[in-house]
């Protein structure tokens, strides 16, 4: 997290030019200029900077945004639970489509299920967010009604969205499900149970799906981060007011201390999910819970 | 059909259809039907006819003389991208993974802060600051492509630089940089040419992304992201204008998949952590 923070204080003041120039123009007073330049902590030397701003995020104080004129962090939590609901439902869907379809491509190679579980991760792969969203919004909005075109007004809305972010989250998870899957039934204690006369649900539920699941965890939990990225894009298609919208607004609006402060925000975010992806990863292989 | 053929099929049919894409790019100036940047307002959002094969877009530019010419900008980022990224990924990781020690202990670091963005977090973050360009363009996805490449050369270079091979080499007077060239790195070349072949089409859709985001290629040049947004807006009278962009994108995607895929089964680099079995 320190370094997360580190990158985005420099990212701010290693660009050429200077950033409360271009906020208030060139026909700014001194004072003006000197005064703002004091709010968004870009006076004194760098090292002073730095730690004064270290101090301040660890305070939770992520400065005052310029365009809405009230403190970046209470802006950015009125948008939060938008980009965390967007987020869920699009894990859902992936997890949600892509595990079955996985396990049932596993269990049946070259059969009609596979054949799909390798369309959907090819789809996800090269289908591009904002493209396959408008594509949606065709479809299902205007052509056949179904479901609103954009923003947030009940359980419908959320349908494309999550549908946008989430296929290109459950390419990744129905191709490493097979995999894995597969892998797992090919070891020697598959071959074992078998011979034992296990049934054959048993040996795929229990001693294949067991040792498959895990790295899909992790690796479900580290895309799930991920989708806040890939949110930025959805929610600028379907204008969800989340946290994604808002750093395009406020890049928009060169309203740095809100980018700053949303940028370090979905960075945050992404590192805790990690860190809990990982912790589960740790639950679920007790290999790992005893080396540990 | 056994895994190496079906994998020598589909790189085959990926570098197929990526070499002519990439050709299109290089001759759009020969054979673009239109100039990608001459308006004609009485024409705009007019649907595909036989004169214009794929319409008009709001401006009345020729869709498909700007899809041409977007592939230009596809693969100027992509390939300088994937170059930059894999040069300095390569350098640094090789060089911590032979060096060990707190070089390496600190490259690890470094890697890990980058890692700690989400995917175009880092990228959409910098071409904020910096600006839309093509050369900004470049710079920010370069910085988030070189962690990749410099974890795989540092784990490669780590693990082979205790094998027999080396210490031979190196009594026989090789210098490192001579042994680490000649003797490693090709060792560890299909694994990194497979993570090069993704990282182009990560490239290519991070490009379009940040171009839909108006972060990335400045207009009035055509980028197939830019074109992508600009149509959003007309969807409903005039899908064409979306729907080719996009088409091209998921082509070339899609091929690059093809080509990735092929090479890692011909070459039979293992999904996943990237080592060779």
């Amino acid at each position: 997290m320190l370094g997360a923070a580190t990158i985005v204080f420099a990212l701010l003041r290693a660009v050429p030019g200077d950033p409360v120039e271009i906020m208030l123009g060139e026909s700014a007073s001194p004072a003006d200029v000197a005064a703002l330049r004091r709010d968004l902590g870009l006076d004194g030397p760098p090292a002073a900077q730095y730690l004064a701003f270290l101090t301040r995020v660890a305070r939770g104080d992520l400065g005052v945004s310029i365009t809405y004129r009230a403190p970046v962090a209470t802006v950015i939590a009125s948008r939060y639970g938008a980009t965390l609901e967007l987020a869920g439902a699009a894990a859902l869907v992936a997890v949600g489509f892509a595990l079955p379809l996985g396990l049932l491509a596993a269990s049946r190679p070259r059969s009609l299920a596979d054949r799909l579980a390798r369309l959907v991760s090819l789809l996800g792969a090269c289908l591009p967010s904002f493209w396959l969203g408008p594509l949606l919004i065709l479809v299902f909005s205007i052509e056949l009604g179904w479901l609103p075109v954009s923003g947030r007004a009940g359980l419908d809305s959320v349908v494309l969205p999550a549908l946008t972010l989430g296929l290109g989250m459950a390419g990744i998870l129905v191709r490493l499900t097979r995999t894995t899957m597969l892998a797992a039934l090919r070891e020697d204690w598959i071959r074992t149970a078998r011979a034992k006369g296990t049934p054959e649900w048993r040996v795929f539920a229990l001693h294949a799906l067991r040792n498959a699941l895990p790295p899909v965890v992790t690796v479900a939990g580290l895309q799930a981060g991920g989708l806040l990225a890939g949110a930025i894009i959805t929610e600028t298609i379907f204008a969800w007011p989340g946290l994604g919208r808002l750093v395009v607004q406020a890049i928009d609006a060169r309203d740095y201390p809100l980018v700053q402060g949303c940028v370090l925000a979905i960075a945050f975010t992404y590192l805790l999910m990690n860190t809990a992806a990982d912790l589960l990863h740790r639950v679920l292989d007790p290999r790992l819970r005893d080396a540990s | 059909m056994p895994r190496s053929a079906r994998g020598r099929l589909s790189a085959r049919t990926g570098a197929l259809v990526l070499l002519a894409l990439c050709l299109v790019g290089f001759v759009a100036p020969l054979v673009a039907p239109a100039d990608p940047l001459t308006t004609a307002l009485h024409d705009r959002l007019r649907p595909p006819d036989a004169s214009h094969l794929l319409g008009h877009d709001a401006l009345g530019r020729d869709v498909l003389s700007r899809l041409l010419y977007g592939a230009r900008v596809s693969f100027i980022v992509g390939v300088a991208t994937l170059a930059i990224s894999l040069v300095v990924g390569v350098t640094l990781g090789a060089a911590a993974g032979w060096a060990g020690g707190w070089l390496d202990e600190a490259l690890v670091r470094l890697i890990d802060v980058f890692l700690a963005f989400p995917g175009l977090l880092l990228a959409i973050a910098l071409a904020a600051v910096l600006g839309p360009s093509l050369a900004n363009v470049v710079l920010a996805l370069s910085l988030l492509g070189w962690p990749g490449y410099a974890r795989l050369a540092r784990a490669e270079v780590a693990s082979l630089r205790r094998q027999e091979f080396v210490h031979a080499a190196s009594a026989l007077g090789a210098r490192p940089l001579r042994i680490v060239v000649t003797h490693i790195l090709p060792l560890a070349l299909p694994t990194l040419l497979v993570q090069a072949t993704f990282g182009m089409a990560g490239a290519i859709v991070a490009e379009a992304s940040l171009s839909f985001l108006g972060l990335g290629v400045a207009p009035p040049t055509p980028s197939w992201g830019s074109m992508i947004a600009e149509g959003r807006t007309f969807l409903l009278v005039a899908p064409h204008v979306t729907l080719f962009p996009g088409l091209a994108l998921a082509a070339t995607v899609l091929a690059l998949q093809l080509l990735g895929d092929g090479l890692r089964d011909a070459l039979d680099v293992r999904e996943g952590d990237g080592q060779r079995r």
